[in-house]
């Protein structure tokens, strides 16, 4: 096509009828109908829970003439009194066990992600096939390693390590069973997994030129990680330590196999108020400062780590 | 000292392989006490050893029958939650609607709170509405805390996808249907098989959730639970040897398939 | 132009077709005409609109007002599955779970044609990759995936082909390449093509008609020799190729305007200028680098009578193998762009040299200087 003659003028814009098409309602109702179901889900089956167990916290009565919402919050203050040493012992473990796990998850998520090479998917499958056993049943074999007069103790006390951890507490003399080190030593080895596959997740998306880069521009290795590998990870770091950190709070299956009354975490004061005492008021209030107190922390270390979109 | 350099150029690895070692121990331990003949009732000594355990697995009370439950429930709870988690991660990557924020922090929520507050919610609610406590109200609660995983996982996969590949399906004659059945669902298919694992692999090992609203009804982890106390069948550890080498050997033979593919699609 | 006819045929009509979304208006009303069997082009850089209006004739997008005909055939309300539209997509789109032979004849599949064998193999032997049917869509080079692209649209016989810049991944030489390897396959089956693409050598070397889209609006339309000779103002000046424009004042008119500009008088024939030719009114003058002649300034004499001149000092000299590209300073213009083919080199015509430039007066345009001297400028390095 050839045009010879003057260029056309820029189209003169008159006043038209312009009808305005709206996308149908059909259209728009999709995303909620794809909603609904699963939504309603979580409505009827976590958050109605919740409020439920709100209201059951500020009742007072028995099992045998029922219980009535009298606004009591005095079941709160009594709870925190009587049950506190819980409340922090359950916080102290579960964040020694994350931060355990963070110390012992980091190398071995590094070696998949960057040195395992061919035996790359060996290794994750070693890591995930624990899960397949169930968590009982490995943290019971627990018991056998660390039984007394067991190998792990003879090694333990040989090396006088059992002397140091006993002087700060952590052991009996020289028993490891039935200790908070057992406690911890259970929870460490039960939610490792969950830090290792976030922190593999993204030490996987780094680039390994940008550690050739760190090294060209005077980077000793050590800074590299500091610098360069570590920050990058950081969203593994926290998803981790937060999928650590979350269950291993409420927690009491590895306090009531591992531990012994001296060790009981809010998890297991929860579970007996609830099922063997019957002191519902009681429980669902324990529960709830639980929950508080997950939640701020929570809220706190995402808002300080930068990182809000984990979802 | 040519040693100390190569453990400090190596320390990575060692440490590493360290809590590997760390990781896989009590596997071990399960399965060399699936071979024991203990003395008394518990299974935590070493005495001789014995393939009574494997020749019987199902020779202890009621532990076959609740692993069968847990089976059940497991599949049951991995259907209903990757069917309900796989259509709110469309939705989220998806379509623009309102109340974005708050079905996000719903979908979060449940995974940011210990499973005791869950469980003994949960409880609380069903006491309320006097529903009977047992295998429905065990699946209720699989499903929903399974939910959250899934979604996770399945959206993770649907975000990475290329819009344009439903578009150019759409543009090829292919409608609603066609399409979603012929790209959409192929294509973030790895993803809601990554999220149904996962949600079987909880379900299947959820006790705390469980065993607040199980009532009488006893599932495998409850049965461990126990057993714990009145004394450890040397069969729990059969069981639990069984499902990891079947759990290997499934990924390690899907492995294998997938890799011959990738050779047979090469040449 | 058919603009003004009656539609015929599979002419693509848009009539008052526009797209907002919220407040923001990607494409004004706008009507177009994209006559049956030609090549036509969408060119424009980033965020134009011209991808969205491609969008809205497959039917991708729902246009907001106005209405998209086929032939007599209103298709506005049609979903894009029941268009006889087809699309190669921008980074191509390919199924990735499906081989090339399952990628082309997805289209056929889908309407029920159940042998398919025959077309599928016509086709990959058109775009020459029968020997590729069995592999994976990742398994091929960028071109490779291209070429697949466009068979999965054709082997549907779609009455119109749209290309959402189809050649926006690969690199400049295959790009040339795909260019003509393009061009040819659309003689061969003489369907519509609709391209849509930033590139404006890629626009000119393949497409009968262009439409220069800036801003929502289409700012110019016509054969690519055409917009490139007479543009019609300054951002297709500028975003086709590059134009020195220099302000003046008109100071007679006749046959020919002669100008007062930059300290001289420059004249230009009166057809050439699309703005108003009163005397006295502001007017741009254009003129293209390469029909600018270069002369050392002591051999300002032999320089003809008749022609435009400026005179100036050179600031900048690059060599870049069939050409030379000066920049001169001039009272006429700061940067003044001349490109001298290196046929004899004037080693006299260096940086700092006192030079004149002077062009023939039938080779300037003019336009209405009451436009954005940059307009479309910068943008060809932005969309790059």
């Amino acid at each position: 096509m050839s045009v010879t003659e003057a260029p056309p003028a820029p189209t003169p814009e008159e006043p038209r009828e312009l009808t305005l098409r709206k996308p149908s309602t059909r259209k728009r109702l999709v995303p909620y109908w794809l909603l609904l179901p699963g939504i309603l889900w979580l409505v009827v089956f976590f958050a109605l829970p919740l409020v439920y167990q709100a209201s059951t916290s500020v009742q007072t009565g028995s099992l045998e003439q029922g219980f009535e919402v009298t606004w009591h919050f005095q079941t709160y203050v009594d709870a925190l009194r009587e049950y506190y040493p819980q409340f922090i012992r359950s916080l102290l473990y579960a964040g020694t066990a994350t931060i355990l796990c963070l110390l012992l998850g980091y190398p071995l998520a590094y070696l998949i992600a960057f040195k395992a090479g061919r035996w790359r998917n060996l290794v994750l499958v070693l890591v995930i096939a624990p899960f397949f056993t169930s968590f009982l049943i490995r943290t019971l074999a627990w018991k056998t390693i660390l039984a007394d007069g067991g190998a792990v103790v003879d090694v333990l006390n040989t090396l006088h390590v059992l002397d140091v951890t006993s002087w700060l507490g952590w052991t009996e003399s020289n028993r490891v069973l039935a200790t908070p080190m057992a406690v911890v030593c259970g929870l460490t080895y039960n939610f490792l997994p969950f830090m290792i596959l976030p922190l593999y997740t993204s030490l996987e998306r780094i680039d390994g030129r940008l550690h050739e880069a760190a090294g060209d521009l005077y980077a000793t290795p050590a800074t590299t990680f500091r610098k360069v590998t570590f920050p990058l990870s950081m969203p593994g770091v926290v998803s981790g330590t937060l999928l650590t950190f979350i269950p291993a709070s409420g927690d009491y299956v590895n306090a009531e196999l591992l531990g012994s009354t001296d060790t009981k975490m809010v998890g297991s004061v929860i579970q007996s108020q609830f099922l063997r005492v019957l002191d519902y008021p009681t429980a669902a209030a324990l529960s709830f400062i639980l929950m508080a107190i997950v939640l701020l922390m929570v809220t706190f270390y995402i808002r300080r780590s930068g990182t809000e979109d984990l979802v | 000292m040519p040693v100390l350099r190569w453990i400090r150029r190596n320390l990575v690895v060692i440490a590493g392989l360290l809590t590997l070692a760390y990781m896989i121990l009590p596997n071990i331990v399960v399965m060399v006490f699936s071979f024991n003949k203990p003395k008394g009732r518990f299974n935590y000594a070493w005495q001789q050893f014995s393939l009574d355990a494997w020749k019987d697995p199902c020779g202890v009370a009621d532990l076959c029958g609740s692993l069968s439950l847990s089976l059940q429930i497991a599949f049951w709870a991995t259907l209903g939650a990757t069917a309900l988690g796989t259509m709110i991660a469309f939705a989220l990557v998806r379509y623009r609607f309102r109340a974005r924020g708050a079905i996000n922090s719903l979908i979060f929520l449940p995974m940011a709170m210990p499973e005791v507050v869950m469980a003994a919610s949960l409880l609380t609610l069903f006491l309320n509405m006097g529903a009977e406590l047992g295998f429905w109200t065990v699946l209720i609660a699989h499903i929903m805390f399974c939910l959250s995983f899934v979604v996770t996982a399945v959206k993770a996969r649907v975000m990475s996808m290329d819009p344009r590949l439903e578009e150019a399906a759409r543009d090829l004659y292919a409608g609603p249907v066609q399409t979603f059945v012929r790209v959409t669902l192929p294509i973030a298919a790895p993803g809601i098989a990554a999220g149904a694992l996962l949600a079987f692999a909880l379900s299947f090992d959820d006790f705390i959730i469980t065993n607040f609203n199980a009532g009488s009804t006893v599932t495998f982890p409850m049965f461990v639970w126990g057993s714990a106390q009145r004394g450890t069948p040397v069969q729990i550890n059969v069981i639990g040897t069984a499902m990891f080498v079947i759990a290997v050997l499934m990924v390690l033979v899907g492995q294998l398939i997938a890799s011959r593919r990738k050779s047979n699609a090469r040449n | 132009m058919t603009q003004q006819q009656q539609t015929a045929g599979g002419d693509v009509r848009l009539a008052g077709i526009s797209k907002t979304y919220g407040s923001f208006t990607a494409v004004h009303p706008l009507d177009l005409t994209v006559p049956q069997g030609s090549f036509f082009a969408l060119l424009g850089a980033s965020g134009c609109g011209k991808t969205t209006t491609l969008r809205m004739i497959a039917g991708l997008e729902e246009a907001t007002t106005g209405t998209v005909f086929l032939g007599d055939k209103d298709i506005t309300d049609l979903p894009p599955y029941k268009r006889p539209v087809n699309t190669v997509f921008q980074s191509y789109a390919l199924f990735p779970h499906l081989d090339i032979t399952e990628n082309v004849a997805f289209g056929l599949r889908r309407r029920g044609i159940k042998s398919v064998k025959k077309q599928v193999d016509a086709m990959l032997e058109l775009v020459q990759l029968g020997d590729f049917a069995r592999r994976k869509p990742h398994q091929l080079s960028g071109g490779q995936q291209q070429r697949v692209a466009v068979a999965r649209a054709l082997i549907n016989h779609p009455q119109v082909l749209l290309l959402d810049e189809p050649l926006g991944a690969l690199d400049l030489k295959l790009r040339r390449q795909m260019q003509l390897e393009l061009k040819r396959i659309q003689t061969e089956v003489g369907i519509t093509f609709v391209h849509v693409t930033h590139d404006q050598e890629e626009a000119m070397t393949m497409a009968d008609t262009v439409a220069v889209m800036n801003g929502g609006r289409v700012e110019q339309l016509g054969a690519p020799a055409d917009l490139y000779e007479n543009p019609s103002t300054t951002f297709v000046a500028n975003f086709l190729g590059t134009s020195n424009l220099i302000g003046g004042e008109i100071v007679s008119t006749g046959e020919n305007l002669v100008v007062a500009a930059g300290g001289g008088k420059l004249s230009l024939p009166r057809q050439r200028c699309s703005a108003s030719t009163a005397a006295g009114g502001r007017l741009l003058l254009g003129i293209r680098p390469e029909k600018i002649s270069l002369a050392h300034a002591d051999d300002a004499g032999d320089i003809p009578a008749g022609r435009n001149r400026a005179t100036g000092r050179i600031t900048d000299s690059s060599f870049i193998g069939v050409s030379t590209q000066y920049v001169v300073e001039s009272p006429a213009g700061t940067a003044l762009q001349v490109y001298e083919q290196n046929i004899e080199r004037d080693t006299r015509l260096v940086p700092g040299a006192e030079v004149v430039l002077h062009w023939n007066p039938a080779h300037t345009f003019g336009l209405d200087a009451a436009q954005d001297i940059d307009a479309g400028a910068t943008s060809v390095e932005d969309a790059e």
